[in-house]
């Protein structure tokens, strides 16, 4: 699989973001983006009622932000590749599977860390009305970039089984939704009882909730990090596997 | 040189090439003439290593394109069918990323695209989003596209299709002009393509080779080859007449045209032009068939398909 390597990637790297930016695509979602996390810190949130200066608040509903708005992003990366034909341009100029893989995965990923980087707002605020620990405030910001990576190469491999934007979004949405769900009680009482304990730890482990709160808490665990690369090593492999089997269906 | 040994691409129980084996050397212009269907874009997506055959090898230059497809692809310009691009990006955009990825050195890439702009005409749509362009400038920059790293051997599938009588021209000129060092295929339906741009025909229908000859070679094989065709007054008389001239085998009279065809080698033209004069007969128009490119097609194509 070896090929041109990083010029590869970076080229693909550039025009996806070239395309992002061409389009109202990129604008409505750091919009929305912007928007949601907004709505959900201050009201679901009760950010100025609880008293405390930090963004518990802000960073409690990214999981669920990210449900629906990173396999926005994502649905198109290989759909839209395959609707237009140009998976055919794009497959044979001189660059391997895993250049444009993650070349776009790239893109995607920076782009989303864009939108963070646009709630500083958020965290300008806190330290204007108290004084938060900030250390735990860049963990924090850190940890929602590594997940929202792990919901991406989730997003992206959907996104490559398919040429319809739709189905790939629904699909996006529904893995990640498991993946997200595997810590929490509706899950794991499906298994509790008659499934043996290192299943369940297993399960459990694999929830991007947990590995979340740990970092969100300010605490960044070497687990916690190579959990999230493990993640997004997986769906990104997998992603090239599904486009070397089914390039040109 | 390309090479096919024993090239098979099926789907299920549906062969879409069928033991493709040719060889092409540098300097020939190849058309692939096929109904639609026939594997012509199948075939061409194994060359340039979008598609893995089946069964049997595609040699680019003596690599196996599918053991090594990135080397393979590095050597070749190809325009896929439909000539797909990025829309939201511009012309300019667009190729300065293909310029790239064809790994041409950054400060080449600016020389690169503005010569392949100045090849095929885009110079006024430079900073036009592509999705925004008719059919026929996104074509051009298809093609564009496909030859901004000079490459030693052109893959088009369908080049001309969506251009107009003017374009079209420009663009086989474009072919001729890059042909004489260079290997280029190129898939069409338009058989007056074929006879303007190639030195090499392939006619494949089924997925199978039918015939592979030159565009003379293929018209000589058509019924009308050496044929006399006139229009002429009272052109039943004629006909009967002319029927018994030793060169005439037979004749044929169709809406008003009467063709007259061969018995030996030659002298047909010269039989029927002393009996005019010599029976002073009032000719409108008078001509020596070369053959009928479209006929040879149908009569190769439709034979197999009703075999």
């Amino acid at each position: 699989m070896s090929g041109t390597g990083m010029h590869g990637t970076s080229n693909i790297l550039r025009r996806e973001l070239t395309g992002y930016f061409a389009t109202p695509v990129a604008y409505v979602f750091l919009v929305i983006f912007l928007v949601m996390t907004g709505i959900f810190t201050f009201y679901l949130g009760s950010f100025y009622e609880r008293g405390f200066a930090d963004l518990e608040p802000f960073f409690r509903f990214h999981p669920w932000l990210y449900l629906f708005l990173v396999p926005a992003i994502s649905m198109r990366l290989w759909a839209e590749e395959r609707r237009s034909g140009t998976i055919e341009l794009l497959f044979t100029l001189p660059l391997t599977t895993v250049d444009a893989v993650l070349g776009k995965f790239l893109a995607a990923w920076l782009f989303i860390g864009l939108a963070l980087v646009l709630t500083t707002p958020m965290w300008i605020t806190v330290n204007y009305l108290g004084s938060p620990d900030n250390g735990a405030i860049l963990a924090g910001y850190i940890g929602s970039w590594l997940m929202a990576g792990g919901f991406l190469a989730i997003g992206s491999c959907m996104s490559a089984l398919t040429r319809n934007q739709v189905v790939a979004f629904i699909l996006g949405v529904v893995v990640s939704f498991l993946f997200l769900l595997s810590g929490l009680p509706m899950v794991m009482n499906l298994f509790n009882g008659w499934a043996p304990q290192v299943l369940l730890d297993g399960i459990a482990g694999l929830s991007f909730f947990r590995h979340f709160a740990d970092i969100s808490k300010g605490v960044i665990d070497l687990r916690d990090l190579v959990y999230f690369a493990l993640v997004i090593g997986f769906w990104l492999f997998a992603n090239v596997l599904i486009l070397e089997i089914k390039k040109a269906e | 040189m390309i090479e096919t040994k024993s090239l098979c691409k099926r789907y299920g129980s549906f062969t879409a090439v069928d033991d493709l084996s040719f060889t092409i050397e540098a300097g020939q212009v190849l058309g692939f003439l096929g109904p639609n269907g026939a594997g012509k874009t199948t075939t061409m997506r194994m060359l340039t290593g979008f598609l893995t055959p089946t069964s049997g090898n595609a040699l680019i230059n003596g690599i196996d394109v599918a053991e090594n497809s990135v080397a393979v692809r590095k050597q070749i310009g190809y325009l896929p069918e439909g000539a797909p691009s990025y829309g939201e990006m511009t012309v300019q955009q667009f190729l300065a990323f293909v310029a790239r990825a064809r790994l041409i050195k950054s400060r080449e890439v600016a020389g690169s695209v503005a010569k392949a702009v100045e090849k095929l005409n885009l110079s006024t749509v430079l900073q036009q989003p592509i999705e925004t362009l008719s059919k026929g400038f996104k074509r051009r920059v298809g093609l564009a596209q496909a030859i901004i790293h000079d490459p030693q051997i052109l893959i088009l599938d369908e080049p001309t299709d969506g251009l107009d009588p003017n374009q079209k021209h420009e663009v086989r000129h474009l072919i001729q002009d890059m042909a004489h060092d260079k290997i280029i295929v190129i898939s069409t339906h338009i058989l007056e393509e074929v006879e303007a741009v190639c030195n090499r025909v392939m006619i494949i229908s089924d997925g199978k080779l039918l015939a592979d000859d030159s565009p003379h070679g293929l018209i000589a094989r058509s019924r009308y080859h050496n044929t006399v065709s006139m229009i002429v007054a009272g052109a039943e008389k004629v006909a009967s007449a002319l029927s018994e001239l030793p060169e005439v085998a037979r004749a044929e009279l169709r809406d008003g045209e009467l063709t007259l065809f061969p018995a030996g080698e030659g002298g047909l033209f010269e039989a029927v032009t002393a009996a005019i004069s010599e029976h002073q007969w009032e000719v409108s128009a008078l001509r020596l068939e070369a053959g009928r490119l479209d006929e040879v097609f149908r009569s190769i194509t439709c034979a197999e398909a009703t075999s």
